[in-house]
């Protein structure tokens, strides 16, 4: 095991693919020169040249489609966004031709690309800068979709959205790229469509993914004072997801409490939970909780951030006055 | 660049590979008009949902231009594909089944009319978002320089796409990164049923306008067959020898609505009527016949033979079978 960043881990991913396949290519804006607006590309122009690291104009839309051109043509591109809020300029690209193009073309072409973007909030970048669409993308069939919540995870997770054959947003949580974690030393991999139990537990069952995770430990500090024991779930993938996990925990448990550090409204937790009513009725003893982001913009202000963004606190009052 | 007049001047002895080359021309022009007036009637019938764009008129441009390409170039379209589809020699039956939404479609029935592909022929699909396939043109053309095919790709749009960020975003993409892209404008002066001069500033041409982005342009008459191969063969040439892109426009009209829902009440009063005097499949066969190429029995040939080529593929889309049930989770992912 090796302690290293987030953002390290990610660079590994990276660096490993390309040193392995001269198909992978990079493209983005100031991925290059600049190093990357998070430093996860930081020395990779000098190391693997200009046609392989491609800093792209301010052309979202355009840039994200030149991936997905280049994708049907035999390569691998990996295209970073500076937010995932600017997936919304290339939306048209990412959903209209990169999800749909195989299923219209009868399986005649495919698209191995991976978006790569930083998401979320809680660093007062304000409501264009916060948002996280990797919500709305799970619900397109055609692409998958991550989002990592430790430097193993991200590795592991990465390796295999390269390898994929299709599209595959890799949602990074902009709060977590200085996150230290422990990384095994020898080869892995992580299956998309796999959750995690990061924590084992009998009482009730927690389940979030990203930057939610650090919130569900924490709401379990809390609650384990009081003698509740908690099982911590990462969702990890968004699409596909992992049923066969949380089912199976929430049959020990019978409790379920979702998270979500994105906005509540229409956001991924409404279905996880929708499902596991459909599913799993039988085995719960009580509401499913569902919490997320306050359904406003983003605020500027950090007070009026922290207030939007889901705390332990509140979390653990919920499951206090509604579960318990 | 040439007109028929001056290619008839210029070119009055014929070798007997060029009268075949003038004669394939003609096939495969009477090939696409004769499939549009059938896929029209099989609408009528209820035999092809969906939209129906029809390509009748501007035939011309897509025949003439996609002859100068070798097997190693893309070609993306936009939704009004059919006519690059059967340029590019993608089976009949299979075009015509799959605007039959059946299983021996190209796309097995799931894409329809205005997303026709044949990867195996390199034809990129017909795009229905209008100007979506600009950037999708630009990464085709990143791998053909990425790998050193030669190849180059050509992006087909209409007028109408231009006012799309990724139109003026993929031009100065393709500038920068010097890629082999020949876009081809076919300006038939309507989008859907706004014509240009309510929706563009700057006028009715747009080749001048691409100075700004650094690439050479030029217009040609895209009535005109032997005119459009020609500007082809040079912009082609061009590519291939600068590794960049290269802009041709041509000037073209569709004598049919937008889809077979348009009543067409934008247009200008005898429009159609001047625009007809040019119709490629009049004016072509005229020359061929006055330049000594063939007679009319031998176009008469052709017309009988491609004939039943069509009905025949009507009759292929027919009697296909519609796609099992099972299918519709198919094809959406890569195992």
């Amino acid at each position: 095991m090796t302690e290293i960043l987030m953002r390290e881990a990610i660079k590994k991913g990276l660096e490993e693919a390309l040193d392995k396949d001269s198909n992978v290519l990079i493209m983005g804006e100031d991925i290059g020169e600049y190093g990357g607006a998070y430093a996860v590309t930081d020395g990779f122009l000098s190391k693997f040249g200009p046609e392989r690291i491609k800093d792209t104009p301010i052309s979202e839309a355009t840039f994200i489609g030149t991936g997905i051109g280049a994708a049907a043509a035999g390569l691998r591109p990996i295209i970073e966004l500076m937010s995932i809020s600017f997936s919304l300029v290339g939306f048209d690209q990412i959903v209209n031709m990169a999800a749909n193009i195989r299923y219209m073309s009868g399986g005649q072409i495919d698209v191995p690309m991976v978006i790569r973007a930083p998401t979320g909030a809680g660093v007062q970048l304000a409501a264009t800068h916060s948002q996280s669409f990797e919500t709305w993308l799970a619900e397109v069939p055609g692409i998958f979709c991550v989002c990592p919540s430790n430097p193993k995870d991200a590795l592991g997770l990465l390796r295999t959205s390269i390898k994929n054959n299709n599209p595959v947003i890799f949602a990074e949580p902009a709060l977590l790229y200085g996150l230290k974690g422990e990384v095994p030393d020898e080869y892995y991999e992580i299956p998309l469509g796999s959750a995690s139990i990061n924590q084992e537990g009998n009482d009730i069952s927690l389940l979030s993914y990203g930057a939610g995770m650090s919130i569900l430990h924490e709401t379990s500090e809390i609650l384990s004072k009081k003698n509740i024991s908690c099982e911590i779930i990462d969702l990890r993938s968004l699409s596909p997801i992992d049923y066969t996990t949380i089912g199976e925990s929430v049959k020990k448990t019978n409790k379920l409490v979702a998270v979500d550090t994105a906005r509540k409204n229409g956001g991924i937790m409404a279905e996880v939970v929708a499902n596991v009513q459909e599913s799993f009725n039988d085995w719960l003893d009580g509401p499913i909780i569902r919490i997320g982001a306050n359904d406003v913009p983003w605020p500027y202000n950090k007070n009026l951030e922290a207030e939007a963004y889901p705390s332990s606190e509140k979390i653990a009052d919920s499951i206090l006055e509604k579960l318990i | 660049m040439a007109t028929l007049k001056e290619e008839k001047n210029k070119r009055v002895k014929k070798t007997d590979q060029e009268k075949n080359e003038m004669l394939e021309l003609f096939r495969q022009m009477y090939l696409i008009r004769q499939f549009e007036l059938a896929c029209g009637e099989n609408y009528t019938k209820g035999n092809i949902r969906g939209f129906l764009h029809l390509y009748i008129g501007q035939e011309a441009t897509a025949v003439g231009s996609i002859s100068c390409l070798n097997d190693e170039d893309y070609i993306i379209t936009h939704y009004r594909d059919h006519g690059h589809a059967l340029a590019r020699g993608l089976d009949v039956n299979r075009s015509m089944a799959e605007l039959f939404g059946k299983k021996t479609g190209l796309s097995k029935g799931k894409g329809g009319s205005m997303h026709l592909f044949d990867s195996s022929k390199k034809f990129m699909g017909g795009h229905a978002i209008v100007g979506g396939q600009f950037p999708v043109a630009t990464g085709l053309a990143l791998a053909c320089q990425y790998k050193k095919t030669g190849g180059l790709v050509v992006c087909y749009f209409g007028d109408g796409s231009t006012n799309q960020g990724t139109y003026h975003e993929t031009l100065n993409l393709a500038s920068v990164w010097n890629l082999p892209i020949l876009f081809i404008l076919e300006n038939n002066k309507y989008g859907m049923g706004s014509a240009i001069d309510r929706v563009r500033a700057g006028g009715e041409d747009f080749y001048t306008g691409v100075d700004t982005y650094d690439i050479p342009a030029a217009q040609v008459n895209g009535m005109d067959v032997l005119a459009v191969k020609e500007a082809t063969e040079i912009a082609v040439k061009k590519v291939r020898q600068t590794g960049g892109p290269f802009y041709l426009e041509c000037k073209t009209f569709r004598f049919v609505g937008h889809s077979l829902a348009d009543g067409q009440k934008y247009r200008k009063n005898d429009e159609i009527t001047e625009w007809e005097k040019q119709d490629p499949l009049m004016k072509f066969p005229e020359w061929i016949k006055s330049a000594g190429i063939a007679t009319d029995k031998d176009l008469e040939k052709i017309k009988s033979e491609v004939n039943k080529i069509v009905e025949s593929s009507v009759e292929f889309a027919e009697s296909s079978d519609e796609p099992s049930k099972s299918e519709l989770n198919d094809d959406i992912y890569k195992k």
